[in-house]
């Protein structure tokens, strides 16, 4: 397939082509090896026991029938466990020099802090052994009070964890000018204050968590298996937090079956599994069952959102204030506390806003610790915005494209300096809202929901939408250590030929359903003129790949194509004073081009490439100097962010008399920059949007006042399936990013970053003219239903 | 509990617990980790295979019950060569697939459905597939898929 692509296209080469996914036959035929799949000989398997409390005392942990129960090996306490840990679970984002993170140990010793949290395991030699013995150990509980509600947790009605002082792990603020808000509110022509509630999510990658640790008995590293996007942190932190040295851990990241950010995390089990192999020198292995993975995988969102928006009589909007309160959960993981500041420089979202302040609590409660989920911070902040510009239009009597389009940044303003302090590199953001405009075919919809209300119709229509704008490419290490990461963000690479002029690359992000593998063969077969297939990616092992910072925020293409792009151009530089040496020609005379060097102006003196390849392995015959074979690295920083963007528009029919909502149409148009392989593109999109849509309508993970989680399985988490949801109408302009070599900015949290606002926007729209503002998610036919009953119509409205 | 099933044309005979799943069997016994296990409340439909032609959630049965039977699991479509199965060759091309972890589960439900609607609308695929999830795909490419594997006209009946 390639092969026929590459001939299509010739010289032009396979970047920007829809080549088919290299990845697929192995995952399509059943031999793809995710973690569960492995065949470990004589491993035991591990099951934790959890705790049925949101908030207990641990006043006694008895294993005795455990160890009695058949297949046993072990079983023990946090306790028996506290000696195994070097340090506690880490938290890399302390946002604050004073931020509050209660130590959070893998099994904890005298106090549970949310349901799921573990409090002993149990070892046997089979994972039914194993449960069914973790069933048998006695844990003594006394219940405390559980901080549940995220508001009621914020004012301290209950403390979250007995010795903490207050609830509060952080406040946060950004606020460039606060004389500038002050002024911007009080001469305000029309303002409105919104308050949104982000309901908690669970991220449901299809495939659970898996760990697997084998250690090697004589001498050699443990080979930690695990279901992760961050092979490469996680060997880091597991030195860390073991003391296991960072040189005798290799990580494997083997197919992993989705992530969404719940993988970009150091677990509990993690720790447990590579702990436990140490102790007891034999493989340890443990598999997450679903209704597991609800309580001990982490949760995205969780926030409760207040914004006012300040504009001048023609709904030009002069300042936005934003007060957040964010869920951390029972425990800060891995960035818990900066998924809120990833989304505090974008409230403004898409708009020139001249005034701007922010203020974020983070806030303790006895439920699953929340981290990074798809998007992480600006779906939250795209949703704020987006629902808050409706309500102005609304106030105002403008139709929501027209208050858009006045108050966009101007497609001649980039590189636009926000008042938040970012520079945006490129945009056009009016475009895309054009173009998507026109693939709705907006104006008529308009008619038609107008008709339908005249009619006195049952099936209203609503038309919605969000523009969104996003920070990408996960980022400049300067940026992060000035918001207190404790990491970098570049990414590294290496290309190499083999000696039959095969090519070998190896890269820092790690894929997990993204076609990593196919885009990065892409991008080298056109930088050094071979195949895509002649390109074997090296990845997800860090016994293969040592050094990398992996996949999150939109960040392997921007960061870790890059690495690539400039570790093949550095390659092809070698290439070509080898060329040169062989062709007796000056390096500047010889062009590149079909895996040729080709003198310029003498078509017929050439070498290939692979030819190359092997005159640089058998070391013969080089240039003075140079060192045998053809291999180049590349590590990239990042100078800035990248800043994708789009407009979509949902369509929604409301059933008046039951609530029923029904997505009917679907359009997306998305600006990731230039783009490596549209086909990859287009799907990251419908499953981005696929995940948004669900936070609007159909997913929350629901707690009741004593923080039991009711929805633990796919039963009660409604995860949409194919029949709820529509076909998706894609659109897409194209803005290069300046801010890196490929012109790219990366589009795997566009879709989910503009469809919440979309969708809830309007379902809004459709119920407007009888007077509902605003309905809580997810819109459950039940909430719609109840508004429309409770909603007096407005004045002058068509009913 | 001694069963005799055929698995993608072998038939093995073997001593099984009586409550050890189907899925735990394709696995575990015979060694086929090509299908899935999802979720433990039958919701995801990961672990689809076909009984007898027919598509069947096999952490739902038991091994025991699936004794004198025929399974096709997802590592029995490809032909022996290796040439994809349409509907596995369809989704290849309609990028119907991206983690894969749904893929296998999805493209058995995928043969049940089209043997039943050789010639489905839209809509009756997307309702055909209601008992598996995907979280990667939106679905989108996953329904194009379907469509084109019924019109290849490269299905057998
Ligand atoms: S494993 Fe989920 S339905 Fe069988
Ligand atoms: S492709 Fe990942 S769950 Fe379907």
């Amino acid at each position: 397939m390639s092969a026929a692509v590459l001939e299509e296209h010739g010289a032009a080469g396979v970047v920007g082509t829809r080549m088919l996914r290299r990845e697929d036959p192995a995952l399509l035929s059943g031999e793809a090896r995710f973690v569960h799949d492995l065949v470990v000989p004589g491993a035991l398997h591990m099951a934790v026991v959890r705790s049925p409390y949101a908030h207990a005392r641990i006043t006694s942990v008895d294993v005795s029938a455990a160890l009695g129960m058949p297949g046993v090996v072990a079983a023990l306490t946090g306790a028996d466990l506290a000696a195994e840990w070097a340090s506690a679970m880490p938290c890399a984002w302390p946002v604050t020099a004073d931020m509050q993170s209660p130590k959070h140990l893998p099994v904890a010793v005298d106090e549970a802090c949310y349901t799921g949290d573990a409090v002993a395991v149990v070892l046997a030699g089979s994972q039914a052994e194993a449960q069914d013995a973790a069933a048998a150990v006695a844990v003594g509980y006394e219940e405390l009070p559980a901080a549940v509600d995220l508001e009621d947790a914020a004012r301290d009605d209950a403390l979250a964890h007995v010795d903490a002082p207050s609830n509060r792990a952080y406040t946060w603020e950004l606020v460039p000018d606060p004389d500038a808000v002050r002024r911007a509110f009080d001469e305000a022509a029309v303002t409105v204050k919104e308050r949104y509630r982000q309901q908690r999510l669970i991220p449901a990658a299809m495939e659970p968590r898996g760990v697997c640790v084998v250690p090697q008995p004589f001498g050699g590293e443990f080979v930690v298996y695990s279901s992760t996007q961050i092979p490469h942190i996680l060997r880091t932190m597991l030195g860390l937090t073991t003391g296991v040295p960072e040189d005798r851990i290799r990580v494997i990241a083997p197919s992993v079956g989705g992530g969404f950010g719940s993988k970009l995390d150091v677990y509990a089990e993690e720790l447990l599994c590579l702990a436990l192999a140490r102790r007891l020198r034999r493989p340890v292995r443990w598999s997450e069952e679903r209704s597991e993975a609800a309580q001990a995988t982490i949760h995205g969102r969780g926030q409760v959102q207040e914004i006012e928006l300040a504009a001048d009589a023609d709904g030009r909007v002069q300042a936005v204030r934003v007060h957040l309160l964010a869920d951390m959960g029972a425990y800060l993981q891995l960035v818990t506390p900066g998924v809120p500041i990833l989304g505090a420089f974008l409230y403004h979202g898409t708009y020139d806003v001249p005034a701007y302040s922010f203020t974020c609590t983070g806030v303790f409660t006895n439920k699953t610790p929340t981290d990074a989920y798809r998007g992480a911070g600006r779906p939250e902040a795209t949703y704020a915005i987006e629902r808050a510009m409706d309500a102005l239009a609304r106030k105002l009597g403008m139709d929501p494209a027209e208050l858009r389009r006045r108050n966009y940044i101007g497609a001649d303003r980039f590189p636009y300096s926000s008042v938040a302090g970012l520079v945006f590199d490129s945009g056009d953001y009016e475009a895309a809202l054009d173009k998507a405009l026109e693939l709705v075919g907006y104006d008529a919809l308009r008619h038609e929901q107008a008709q339908r209300r005249s009619d006195g119709a049952t099936k209203l229509l609503g038309v919605g939408l969000s523009s969104y704008v996003e920070m990408c490419g996960l980022a400049p290490s300067r940026v992060l250590a000035s918001l207190h990461y404790v990491a970098g963000g570049w990414e590294t690479a290496t290309v190499r030929m083999l000696p039959t002029g095969k090519v070998q690359v190896v890269t820092g992000a790690t894929p997990h359903g993204q076609g990593h593998v196919t885009s990065w063969s892409m991008i080298v077969a056109d930088k050094l003129g071979v195949l895509p297939d002649d390109v074997e990616v090296l990845h997800s092992d860090t016994g293969l790949s040592p050094l990398g910072l992996d996949t999150y925020g939109s960040r392997s293409l921007s960061v870790g194509g890059t690495a690539i792009a400039l570790a093949a151009d550095r390659l092809v530089d070698k290439a070509r004073l080898l060329a040169a040496h062989r062709l007796e020609a000056a390096p500047e005379d010889l062009e590149l081009s079909d895996g040729q060097f080709v003198v310029r102006g003498s078509p017929s003196t050439s070498i290939g490439i692979g030819t190359l390849a092997f005159e640089a392995f058998t070391a013969h015959d080089l240039p003075e100097g140079m060192e045998p074979n053809l291999e180049a690295s590349a590590t990239y920083d990042p100078t800035n962010f990248t800043f994708p963007f789009g407009t979509h528009v949902a369509v929604v029919e409301v059933d008046t008399e039951t609530g029923r909502v029904d997505l009917v149409r679907y359009v997306g148009v998305d600006d990731c920059g230039n783009q490596i392989n549209p086909l990859i593109v287009d799907g990251q999109v419908h499953g981005g949007i696929a995940q948004g849509v669900a936070q609007a309508l159909y997913e929350e993970a629901s707690y009741d006042e004593r923080g039991n989680l009711l929805t633990t399985t796919l039963a009660d988490y409604l995860v949409p399936a194919a029949s709820e949801l529509p076909s998706f109408t894609l659109g897409r302009t194209v803005t290069p990013s300046p801010s890196n070599p490929l012109g790219v900015k990366g589009v795997g949290e566009a879709g989910t970053i503009a469809s919440t606002p979309a969708v809830v926007n309007a379902v809004v729209d459709a119920l407007s003219h009888l007077g509902v503002e605003d309905l809580e998610m997810p819109v459950t036919p039940e909430r719609v239903w109840r508004s429309i009953g409770a909603s007096a119509p407005v004045q002058g409205g068509a009913r | 509990m001694r069963v005799t099933v055929t698995v993608n044309g072998t038939t093995e005979t073997h001593d099984v617990e009586t409550r050890m799943l189907l899925v735990h069997y394709l696995r575990e016994v015979r060694g086929l980790t090509g299908t899935n296990i999802g979720c433990d409340t039958t919701s995801c439909g990961a672990c689809t295979v076909l009984l007898d032609g027919e598509s069947v959630k096999s952490c739902t049965l038991l091994a025991v019950q699936a004794d004198g039977g025929e399974i096709t699991t997802i590592e029995g479509m490809a032909a022996p060569d290796g040439t994809l199965h349409p509907i596995q060759q369809a989704f290849h091309e309609h990028h119907g697939l991206q983690c894969g972890f749904c893929t296998p589960g999805m493209v058995m439900a995928v043969a049940s459905l089209l043997k039943e609607h050789p010639d489905p609308t839209e809509a009756e695929v997307r309702e055909g597939l209601e008992g598996n999830l995907c979280r990667c795909t939106g679905y989108h490419n996953i329904v194009q898929a379907v469509l084109a594997a019924a019109h290849s006209g490269e299905l057998v009946p």
